[in-house]
């Protein structure tokens, strides 16, 4: 695979990023009541179907009542968590100025501490997309997911390890900022983090406290319905979430790159890599909204700050564009994408052919930096 | 004694229930007024809101606005102002008005009388399109610019323009709270078609013999304000207590008659001169939370602010992260990927890739 500087030439790069940033201030300039509205619809199905589904739960004396309510609080949560909430933290409705869809005041239905993920993933995701060393998001600090991540023998796990990220993710996403890997590593240390802590704890247990006390008491004597009906509604988000997520940046013939490679990168290089380091999923209207308009990684990750419904109005700019650079633009269904990120998952569990023996901690350090895959 | 509004609606059970802090755990992290409002926009607990419930143009420049503010709204001293947002276009627009009304209103409505202005976004939108039901953000009231709790023995109430508003409010105050004192109530506008409350003022003059009013057009061949005139109505001025709302020149001739310019309470609706000079800008780069200021220089307000010793939080660098984000208190910058200019009050703008275009105050 061709390193992508070495695909385009600095003039070429150039011309991409002045013609991504004229996409970009076109549909900023054009922002406008249609936007609004869009992002208050989206709530008030959200909190419509909260309330119903919290009531549903109430009466689930009868099981289609309970199971219809586990339905409407996941889809609740997951238009909250996604399409509001990650969208919102995002900047892209700071433009409205309403305090309530405000960046830096928005916190979400999840254990995650909004400022936390602002940090972790607008800054550092966003930035340093995709970047061995930098891009915390590559396997989270658990698990392996590129051929470019030295195999270890705990590596073996990858499987398993992605299993219960998927069905804890939103407490994996909390405690991401708290860089375990560094902590176990001896870089930092969990006093270092108090801050952090603290912050995760207070948030955590606010969710904990309305889903699993709060809420099941006030059921009275259906208190254990309430209860598991919660929990089964933060599962479905937690495993949507990751499989969404999953196929953002990890399916086959997406690209990382190198510490070395970024150096220097200008706003065209910056957008190119963007566009090597994400995938898109392919699918009807109520499955991007459902994805938060992840389903549209690319078009997201170069522009970030834009309102997410637009990133379906501007794909077949950003496709042409693709082609005309020949830069190419990975999606397909569901999946396709995710069958080949459990598949990579299984296959990054194994070392790498012809390494024969697996890397010790203590030698990672050392390595020379990885060089793009070859 | 005080001026305040009585609150429209009492807080009931179920509201206090709502206020709760179980409510609170249960509506979490959103909190209760992101649901309130699904059901009706102004039924919000913590938030001030006010839905118009008439509309009336005095002038064919101004919009009168009668508003019921919700539970939220916590009253106001006349003469005070208050920070009202009207949503246009999907952006939520955010302009200073002092109410009109008596703050002693017994039906806690608000009035608000918006003078257009021919670049003015909000005072044209409101113009055009204010109509009963509308809903309006409301701040809190804020402003020194309010009367002493025991009123002045003679007061002397001048304004020019749309300046009228706030003494309006003091007149109308005193007036429900039966101030038997002299008043003069002077009101200044460039032609008679651009006088504002004429008819409601001699209305109250009628029925408070200490009240003499004046409604006087500059353009028109009155004389501008004087001593003279002053005194005609309410005697000599010393010992006189006179709140005047206007343009600066205005303020300035009524503080150089005052034989004690401790005696004048005065409030400019003109914003402090900022000069807006495009990319490339001379002037003070104001830091207010750090209380420093600097020659404007090289580079994004970012580096600015980094060279003049100040570390704001900062990201990317580059514009996507909104890691820096900062609330500019006033002045212009212009956004050097869009090329897009703020020009408005209080804007959220993105340190790391905007430059002043004129002189700027940061909230860093």
């Amino acid at each position: 695979m061709p390193t992508p500087n070495r695909t385009l030439t600095a003039e070429q790069l150039d011309a991409l990023g002045r013609e991504l940033d004229e996409l970009r201030n076109r549909v900023l300039a054009d922002l406008g009541e249609r936007d609004a509205e869009y992002i208050r619809r989206i709530i008030r199905w959200q909190r419509g179907l909260e309330i119903g589904g919290r009531s549903l739960l109430f009466g689930s004396i009868l099981p289609p009542a309970w199971v219809a309510g586990v339905a409407a609080l996941s889809l609740s949560k997951i238009l909250d968590n996604m399409e509001i909430g990650h969208n919102v933290m995002h900047g892209q409705y700071d433009w409205m100025k309403d305090p309530a869809l405000d960046s830096k005041r928005f916190e979400w239905d999840t254990a995650c501490p909004a400022d936390q993920w602002r940090h972790s993933h607008n800054y550092m995701h966003h930035t340093h997309t995709n970047v061995l060393g930098k891009d915390r998001d590559i396997g989270y600090g658990i698990l392996r997911m590129s051929e470019d991540q030295p195999w270890r023998r705990r590596d073996l796990g990858n499987p398993l390890y992605a299993s219960l990220l998927a069905l804890l993710f939103e407490w994996g996403v909390a405690v991401h900022d708290l860089e375990v890997e560094r902590i176990e590593a001896g870089e930092v240390t969990l006093t270092d983090k108090r801050d952090i802590l603290r912050a995760i704890w207070q948030k955590g247990r606010r969710q904990v406290l309305k889903d699993y006390v709060a809420f099941p008491l006030l059921a009275g004597p259906f208190a254990p319905l309430v209860f598991t009906g919660n929990l089964s509604a933060n599962l479905i988000r937690n495993v949507w979430a990751f499989m969404i997520i999953f196929c953002g940046h990890f399916p086959e013939g997406v690209e990382e790159f190198s510490e070395q490679e970024v150096e220097n990168e200008t706003r065209g290089g910056w957008y190119l890599r963007q566009m090597l380091g994400s995938a898109n999923l392919t699918g009807g209207g109520l499955f991007h909204i459902l994805s938060g308009n992840l389903s549209h990684q690319i078009e997201h990750h170069v522009f970030p700050d834009i309102p997410a419904h637009r990133y379906r109005e501007i794909a077949i700019e950003v496709r042409e564009i693709c082609e005309r650079y020949g830069v190419p633009y990975n999606t397909g269904p569901l999946r396709k994408q995710f069958g080949s990120v459990v598949k990579k998952i299984f296959r990054l569990a194994l070392p790498r052919d012809g390494q024969e023996q697996p890397v010790r901690d203590s030698e990672i350090e050392e390595q020379q930096p990885i060089a793009l895959a070859a | 004694m005080s001026l305040t509004t009585p609150r429209p609606r009492a807080m009931g059970i179920p509201r206090r229930l709502l206020g709760s802090q179980l409510v609170d755990t249960l509506v979490g992290p959103h909190g209760i007024d992101r649901y309130l409002e699904l059901i009706r926009p102004d039924l919000t607990l913590h938030d001030a809101r006010g839905e118009v419930t008439a509309v009336r143009r005095q002038t064919a420049r101004s919009v009168t606005l009668t508003l019921r503010p919700n539970s939220a709204w916590r009253g106001f001293r006349a003469g005070q102002f208050v920070r009202v947002g009207v949503e246009i276009d999907g952006v939520r627009r955010t302009r200073t008005y002092s109410p009109a009304c008596s703050a002693a209103r017994s039906d806690g409505q608000l009035e608000l009388t918006v003078t257009v202005h021919q670049e003015g976004v909000v005072s044209r939108h409101l113009y055009a399109h204010a109509r009963p039901g509308m809903i309006l953000h409301l701040g809190t009231a804020q402003g020194e610019f309010v009367l002493p709790a025991q009123p002045p023995e003679r007061l002397v109430l001048i304004s020019g323009g749309s300046g009228i508003t706030p003494v309006l409010s003091m007149l109308r105050t005193l007036c429900d709270q039966g101030h038997d004192g002299p008043v003069a109530f002077m009101h200044y506008a460039r032609t008679a078609a651009d006088w504002l409350y004429r008819e409601e003022v001699q209305a109250l003059a009628r029925r408070h013999p200490n009240l003499r009013s004046a409604y006087l057009a500059t353009r028109e061949g009155d004389a501008r304000v004087c001593a003279d005139a002053i005194t005609a109505m309410i005697g000599p001025l010393e010992g006189a207590v006179a709140a005047v709302c206007g343009p600066p020149r205005l303020i300035d001739a009524v503080r150089s008659l005052w034989p004690d310019p401790g005696e004048v309470l005065a409030e400019t609706f003109t914003p402090p001169a900022l000069t807006v000079t495009g990319a490339a800008a001379n002037g003070t780069l104001r830091f207010l939370r750090s209380e420093q200021a600097v020659a404007i220089g090289e580079g994004t307000l970012l580096e600015q602010a980094e060279a003049a010793g100040l570390s704001p939080e900062f990201g990317c660098r580059m514009g996507i992260c909104h890691t820096c984000t900062c609330r500019k208190a006033a002045g212009a910058v212009q956004n050097i990927l869009t090329g897009e200019v703020s020009e408005e009050e209080d804007e959220d703008i993105q340190l790391c890739v905007s430059v002043p275009a004129g002189d700027v105050a940061l909230e860093i």
